[in-house]
């Protein structure tokens, strides 16, 4: 009887210091394996929700693709956080990322007043943040924390203005939504085009949410400009404007559309129709490119998302964007801070970008990357913007313009 | 064998202390508020937003639940405050503590300008006007770009230290003990308007104004007086938002600030000075638990237990409490229903 | 000079297509509103609805425009009928800071049930191509999908007035707005007569919502991003009436519309200058009830 108990019990404390054992040595080999905690910064709500979304899809899809490259015992933890297209917001959550979560990396943003409020607070938290959408020039000097991969108004609508000059026209109008980068694409494509000794005859700009594009196209009209530049984040409104432009009759009566690619997402070209055939207009992506390591991307995007989505450059954008942190982590073995961070992200560069060969440049920490004029036309029955020129890297040129006092 | 009048002067000076004399119950937010900064230091930001929205739904309570003025634009005055330290913050001027007198100077003078306009009517008709005023004010400030930056928000505020000495920082310890500070002087304003004569003499503008006017006290001036002091309030929990975030956007004067603010107050109980303690409290925790778990369902839920709070627990929580503490009472205990304003009463 | 016409036409249009949208959804406000004296905040809510019906039953279950419209009507008839049982008849003649507190409970469930659905991103509308593009007339094009936007609000106000004044319904809804009291004791059955109009005010803001899907995109947080401007047709109008929502859509739809065009650097702050004014002047509103 005593024997047995006495077994028994050294049985249970055998039992109960092996698993001991195992539990405490199973969680020195958790201990050794790495995550690296990110926070994804997205319009998950409000008027840039679906160019967030676009986003979303292109930083899911590279994470997929690639989560195996990573160095062995090396995880990453998305954390995303909803700006709702608002700075106050975004300002917040990433203050709770950083304090609460105590993220090492920031990435994402697609507003540039939200990446403006941020800004701030890299350099305080020694956080780096990878833009892969907010295209407002000034941003990147707010703070040496901040790196971008995706692009600025300035970039594309600048050469926009001066291929514009160049097409015969005389008068130009433009009409832009409301915030940071209406304000630069705005004032980009005047550059681009009174450099050349041309005049503009108007300026509107409308409200971020909800306007109705009527009363705006009707000023363009009476204006009777030779071109007109009208620029609305990418997305619905785009489609919403070039309704406006169809009822109103704008082509029809002699006035020239151009703009950036915000004009005509890749995703909503089917809805829009007729009215957007033989739009130009200047852009870093088209889901119509023909470079291989778009046909890798486009393939890639089919299985995940077949039917469901068309890529825009806001994927384009936010693959490249996970593209470079893979980069930094493969590189450092996943162990960095965030001024070894920085360091590299400013150096960084890559061939195989949906895009074509993009890189950063290091003194201002922005990208530098080929800026193609398209056309939409039809290709393959359904509407397209094909690639007809190519102005080869070119930098912000703001800051060229405008060097830091 | 105290004379009758002794006995009526000690009456009255007892009552008199009584009125003012804090209640051992009250010290409770205040040492929860201390515990909270050394229990939660990552949390402290939050806690900061906190404090000073109780302060925001300390003036709102002035206005409503003493004074009876049903308002959906009480965000009016907050984004006026907030925009007034903003803007000096971004211009130059970022000394904390001016900027929280400029603050509440701003908005108390546009709740006195707007009040003396508006105040003369009453139901509806005044909740539009209420509305009107912070939609003016929100389009304004949209369209001066130049001075508030528009829809892009006020970026480049430079808030110094306070007293030179106590720098804003990113986990929000230095904008916890002074938002608690700016809450604690507010409270006491609040407070003791509250129990002094004039307050008295809102809640009976609020129960019975024609009586009001039987009697002859001012009416319009007493709301008017009210509602400029609770603009003001108002305007320094604006600024303290804004200095503590360093920055401002639209949202500061929107029908959405205006609307979550009555409806934290409703949910703490209105009229009751620490409906907004409680009520505030609740409704920010559970929207940041709830909001990160899943932003889409948080709009869904709290909609819901607002219609659940409505049908199953009217007076807020507070009134819950009173209803419990009535039950195990003795039942002759008279307590004055708070009288809701109707549409149809006339000013 | 042709042009300034031209411009002044175009504008027109737009301007009384958008007071037609906004008149449709804000007159059952204006009735309920009168006649139960409950603050309905949530009423956008309906037209959002609405919209949202009429773009899934396009473009889920393929029916046509007209068809769908119909269906969107009915959709949102039944599910205020049902509302108006469960919820809003505890409230009737109670505290209006607890309508507020349940209307505003229900606008925000809204907006979460919408994003849960159908997601952020504002509906897209393909009205058939009967009514769309543009028509010509005499030596002008007109925007067809606004005229048709017009017509129909021409239609339903004259239909609503005929059936105000004309009909027994009528009568009894004007009797129970203008002395609620009197109008129970000669017998109207008032809780039916509630739950009528509001039936008749949601289903007529559906089609408002439905319809002018173009104009108010159709997004999660619509009922609470356009509640000023349906508040300001009603209080502007007056309540418990029909024409005064007419006049006061009439004003706001031209008049920003105008002012979008003339001096878009404003925006909608002569809008609520304007209502301001109005309402200190008249604090009932144009048509209110004395």
């Amino acid at each position: 009887m005593i024997g047995s108990v006495h077994i028994s019990t050294l049985r249970t404390t055998l039992a109960g210091a092996a698993i001991a054992a195992l539990t405490v040595a199973g969680s020195t080999v958790v201990a050794s394996a790495q995550t690296i905690k990110i926070g994804l910064i997205n319009s998950y709500s409000g008027f840039l929700a679906q160019a967030g979304d676009q986003m979303q899809k292109g930083i899911d899809l590279y994470i997929k693709e690639h989560e195996k490259d990573l160095p062995p015992g090396v995880k990453i933890e998305i954390i995303k956080r909803d700006d709702a297209a608002a700075p106050e917001v975004g300002k917040r959550v990433a203050q709770e990322l950083i304090t609460r979560d105590h993220v090492q990396l920031l990435v994402g943003v697609v507003g540039s007043p939200i990446a403006a409020a941020i800004a701030p607070l890299t350099q305080e938290a020694k956080v780096p943040l990878v833009i892969t959408n907010a295209a407002g020039s000034a941003i990147t000097r707010i703070s040496p924390y901040v790196v971008r991969v995706s692009f600025t108004l300035w970039q594309q609508a600048y050469p926009l203005g001066q291929w514009a000059a160049k097409q015969g026209w005389k008068t130009a109008y433009t009409a832009v939504s409301d915030f940071i980068p209406g304000h630069d694409a705005e004032a980009a494509f005047t550059k681009g085009w009174t450099d050349a000794g041309l005049k503009t005859v108007g300026s509107v700009r409308f409200p971020t949410t909800n306007p109705d594009f009527a009363p705006f196209v009707q000023r363009i009209k009476d204006a009777k400009p030779d071109v007109a530049f009208i620029w609305p984040p990418a997305g619905e409104q785009a489609t919403s404007v070039l309704k406006a432009v169809r009822d109103l009759g704008l082509r029809q009566a002699g006035i020239n559309i151009v703009s950036t690619q915000d004009l005509v997402p890749d995703e909503e070209l089917p809805n829009m129709g007729d009215v957007a055939l033989g739009l130009v207009t200047a852009g870093t992506y088209s889901s119509a490119a023909d470079r291989p390591a778009n046909k890798a991307f486009l393939a890639a995007w089919n299985k995940e998302y077949a039917g469901k989505a068309t890529p825009d450059f806001l994927s384009a954008h936010g693959w490249d964007g996970m593209s470079a942190i893979f980069d930094l982590i493969k590189e450092t073995k996943g162990k960095f801070t965030g001024e070894e961070a920085i360091k590299f992200l400013t150096n960084w560069k890559t061939a195989n970008s949906p895009r074509g060969s993009i890189s950063i440049d290091p003194a201002t920490r922005d990208i530098v990357q080929n800026i193609n004029m398209r056309k939409t036309e039809m290709k393959d029955g359904k509407l397209a913007n094909v690639e007809f020129d190519t102005v080869p890297n070119v930098k912000d040129p703001w800051k060229e313009q405008n060097p830091p006092k | 064998m105290a004379s009758a009048p002794d006995i009526a002067s000690d009456t009255m000076l007892d009552a008199f202390a009584h009125r003012h004399r804090l209640r051992p119950f009250e010290a409770l937010p205040w040492l929860i508020a201390i515990a909270a900064f050394f229990v939660f230091p990552d949390y402290l930001a939050l806690g900061a937003q906190i404090l000073a929205t109780i302060l925001f739904a300390l003036s709102l309570d002035l206005v409503l639940g003493y004074a009876g003025i049903v308002t959906l634009g009480h965000a009016a005055f907050f984004g006026t405050g907030a925009y007034t330290a903003g803007i000096l913050a971004a211009n130059g001027w970022g000394e904390p503590i001016s900027g929280l007198i400029a603050a509440g100077a701003a908005a108390g003078a546009v709740g006195f300008a707007t009040g003396a306009i508006i105040l003369r009517t009453t139901g509806l008709t005044l909740l539009m006007q209420t509305l009107v005023v912070a939609a003016m004010l929100s389009e304004l400030a949209n369209k001066a770009t130049r001075i508030t930056g528009g829809a892009d928000g006020l970026q480049g505020m430079d808030v110094w230290p306070i007293f030179g000495a106590f720098r804003f920082d990113l986990f929000g310890r230095t904008a916890y003990l002074y938002c608690a500070a700016v809450l604690l002087i507010g409270w006491l304003v609040v407070r003791s308007i509250v129990y002094s004569p004039f307050g008295r003499s809102l809640t009976g503008i609020r129960e019975n104004v024609l009586r009001m006017h039987a009697v002859g006290a001012p009416v319009r001036r007493r709301k008017l007086i009210a509602y400029t002091i609770s603009a003001a309030l108002a305007g320094v929990s604006g600024a303290l938002i804004a200095q503590t975030a360093q920055f401002v956007g639209l949202g500061a004067l929107g029908l959405e600030r205006s609307g979550t603010l009555l409806i934290m107050l409703i949910i703490g109980g209105v009229g009751q000075l620490y409906g907004a303690f409680i009520g505030v409290t609740i409704y920010m925790i559970a929207q940041d638990r709830f909001s990160t778990i899943d932003p889409v369902y948080w709009y869904f839920w709290i909609g819901l237990f607002m219609i659940f709070m409505v049908i199953f627990a009217r007076g807020g929580v507070l009134g819950l409490i009173e209803r419990v503490r009535q039950q195990i009472r003795k039942p002759s205990w008279n307590k004055p229903s708070w009288n809701k304003p109707s549409w149809n009463k006339p000013s | 000079m042709d042009d300034l016409l031209s411009a002044a036409i175009s504008i027109a249009f737009h301007g009384l297509a958008l007071a037609m949208v906004l008149y449709l959804i804000s007159v059952g406000l204006s009735v309920t509103m009168g006649l139960m004296g409950f603050v309905n905040l949530a009423h956008g809510a309906f037209a959002m609805a609405g919209g949202y019906a009429l773009t899934t039953l396009m473009s889920h279950f393929q029916l046509p425009f007209g068809v769908a419209l119909v269906g969107a009507i009915i959709i949102v008839v039944l599910a205020s009928l049902l509302l108006e049982r469960l919820l809003y008849r505890r409230l009737y003649g109670g505290d209006e800071l607890d309508q507020v507190l349940m209307t505003m409970g229900l606008i925000f469930m809204t907006v979460g049930a919408a994003t849960y659905f159908w997601g952020p991103v504002a509906q897209p509308i393909h009205p058939p191509e009967l009514i769309s593009g543009q028509i010509h007339l005499g030596s002008r094009d007109f925007p067809t999908y606004r005229s048709f936007l017009i017509l129909c609000g021409v239609v339903l106000v004259t239909f609503l007035w005929l059936a105000l004044e004309r009909t027994r319904f009528g009568a009894k809804v004007r009797a129970a707005v203008d002395n609620l009291r009197m109008a129970q004791s000669v017998g109207i059955n008032t809780s039916q007569l509630f739950a009528l109009t509001f039936a008749l005010g949601s289903g007529l803001a559906a089609l408002g919502g439905a319809l002018g899907a173009d104009l108010l995109p159709i997004v999660p947080g619509y009922a609470l991003g356009n509640l000023v401007y349906f508040l300001i047709v009603v209080s502007v109008g007056g309540l418990g009436s029909i024409r005064g929502p007419f006049v006061a859509a009439f004003l706001v739809g031209t008049a920003d519309t105008a002012f979008k065009y003339i001096a878009p650097e404003l925006g909608a702050f002569f809008i609520y200058a304007l209502t301001m004014a109005i309402l200190l002047w008249r604090p009932r509103g144009l048509f209110g009830h004395a």
